[in-house]
């Protein structure tokens, strides 16, 4: 449940759903994010869901906080069948020309490469939210021993396709982006599709993604 | 190019290319974009709202030339493009703070903003510079061919997104002009753009994260806008606002106006294609009436900010609408 409506600026309202980040808090986040985007509420310009938080943008012109608050207040929240998690498998391959950061990540957790892959590839991702560039999903929770710090100094350049790690999460750049995640291999599969008017993210938030090695010649021919 | 159109002259009757108009970019000027009033509900796939950053001066443009008031528009800024028209007399305006000249066959003559101008076939459009100001606006008086994405063709040069494939101007390139407004009616407004240094914010969602020190800076003090501005953000030099919680919050939305301090100490503003996502402490939220102002500061400029409370930014609001309403319905 949101245990706290605030004002950001003007023309949003801030929905604080309580300080942790985890598949609990989030699913909540979702639920309103999926049934306010439900009602087609012609005031709102924009939904910002997060880990624990849920952004929304609103039509100074057409509405204020005050208003909006108490009509999301009131708001019936779907609690079940519409939330059916997706499950998306994502192909990755971890060639030393796309793990960029891999010997970095095996001084900085302590672990040698063979095990921070079958950490990896043997867990089971949940989507918290998608953005900061178009599409990225912010995949979670990688184990205790699998959380690392960003980068010192972020790279100017990722490469798209790159798949990253930073403390719990695991992400996909979408396209070159500047970005200090742990980079540790690529994925040949388009995430974000511009030319799709209505749904063009393949990961959307409460989705599960599981990761899968593939080789350089695999990668090469990857036909979607 | 040229064999472009003369592809088409052999496939099309007399009547089509007669009213082929179009405008040659000779150059392209530092940053020009194809702009209207964004795209909305996007958020939630990152994609940011972006559109016009200079709300009222975009509208007013469209309404000189009378287009639909949300037609897209040519936005430049600091230095912006030279245009070669080719076509039946068209009508074109342009506003925002801005030097530039037409270049008729035989004479050049200084233009004037907010006032709606022919050109005919062969003239030229230069814009120079904007005036101590950042964003100027060029609408054309009938519609330009470009493509929609997510119902806007607001170009986004970061997410290659929007109109002209998602690139800012390039030299050589062309704008098809898909249809001439049927009267070129000349239309003009008194207007100047007013300057202010004083920025109204409301206090942020991590407004507490700042120490005692800190937070009187920030609400008391000066900053610069520094060189490394652009149409996703506003960054700021000044005395370090310190932090005295953490220098990262949890990734979260953000929205345009939104003011970040990172560890370094010096604050951003989000502007209109700003990353949807952020984890940097939100200190303050920019007051939607001051918007229009703000991002038309340009680097070096002075800036100061001022608290008010959330009813006092909704008031401010109505004015600053009515204000915009009123000089639209100034334009007939």
């Amino acid at each position: 449940m949101i245990k706290n409506i605030l004002n950001l600026g003007d023309a949003a309202l801030y929905c604080d759903f309580g300080k942790e980040v985890n598949r609990e808090t989030n699913t909540q986040v979702i639920r309103y994010f999926k049934s306010i985007q439900r009602e087609n509420i012609t005031s709102i310009n924009n939904l910002s869901p997060s880990y624990n938080k849920l952004i929304i943008s609103f039509d100074l012109k057409k509405t204020n906080f005050k208003d909006l608050k108490k009509i999301i207040e009131n708001l019936n929240i779907t609690n079940e069948d519409d939330l059916k998690n997706k499950q998306i498998e994502v192909p990755v391959c971890c060639d030393e020309n796309f793990a960029l950061d891999i010997v970095r990540l095996e001084k900085k957790l302590n672990l040698k490469r063979e095990k921070i892959y079958e950490n990896f590839f043997s867990k089971e991702f949940f989507c918290y939210m998608t953005g900061f560039i178009a599409g990225m999903p912010f995949l979670g929770d990688l184990s205790e021993n699998m959380r690392a710090k960003r980068l010192e100094t972020p790279r100017v350049k990722v490469p798209k396709g790159s798949v990253a790690l930073t403390e719990q999460f695991a992400n996909i750049y979408t396209f070159e982006s500047p970005g200090g995640w742990n980079v540790i291999g690529n994925s040949p599969l388009r995430i974000f599709d511009n030319s799709k008017e209505t749904n063009p993210n393949l990961i959307n938030p409460g989705d599960i993604v599981l990761f899968k090695e593939i080789s350089k010649k695999q990668y090469e021919n990857y036909n979607e | 190019m040229i064999l472009f159109y003369l592809k088409k002259y052999q496939k099309n009757s007399m009547k089509i290319i007669m009213s082929k108009n179009y405008f040659q970019v000779i150059r392209a000027g530092i940053n020009t974009t194809f702009q209207d009033e964004g795209r909305k509900n996007l958020y939630h796939v990152g994609i940011p709202f972006s559109g016009a950053m200079d709300k009222r001066n975009y509208l007013l443009s469209n309404k000189l030339v009378g287009n639909k008031i949300n037609s897209p528009s040519l936005e430049f800024a600091y230095q912006g493009p030279l245009l070669k028209y080719f076509g039946n007399k068209i009508n074109i305006a342009i506003t925002g703070d801005v030097n530039f000249k037409i270049k008729k066959k035989d004479i050049t003559i200084d233009g004037n903003c907010y006032q709606s101008l022919n050109l005919e076939n062969g003239d030229e459009v230069d814009i120079l510079s904007t005036n101590k100001s950042v964003y100027g606006y060029l609408a054309i008086g009938g519609q330009i061919d470009l493509k929609y994405q997510w119902s806007s063709c607001s170009t986004n040069t970061k997410a290659i997104i929007g109109a002209n494939d998602g690139k800012k101007f390039e030299n050589e390139q062309v704008i098809n002009i898909s249809k001439l407004n049927n009267q070129s009616v000349e239309r003009k407004l008194n207007y100047i753009n007013t300057k202010i240094e004083n920025i109204r914010i409301i206090k942020g969602t991590n407004f507490d994260y700042f120490s005692d020190k800190g937070k009187k800076i920030f609400l008391e003090k000066e900053f610069i806008v520094s060189k490394l501005t652009d149409r996703m953000g506003m960054r700021l030099e000044g005395p370090k606002i310190e932090n005295v919680i953490d220098t990262n919050i949890k990734s979260e939305g953000l929205i345009k106006g939104v003011i970040q301090v990172p560890a370094d100490g010096n604050p951003i503003v989000m502007l209109s294609d700003h990353g949807t996502i952020g984890g940097y402490p939100k200190i303050g939220v920019v007051i939607s009436a001051d918007y229009d102002k703000l991002v038309q500061l340009s680097p070096g400029s002075k800036i100061k900010f001022k608290q008010i409370d959330l009813s006092s930014a909704e008031n401010l609001f109505k004015l600053y609408d009515l204000e915009t309403q009123n000089l639209i319905s100034q334009i007939e």
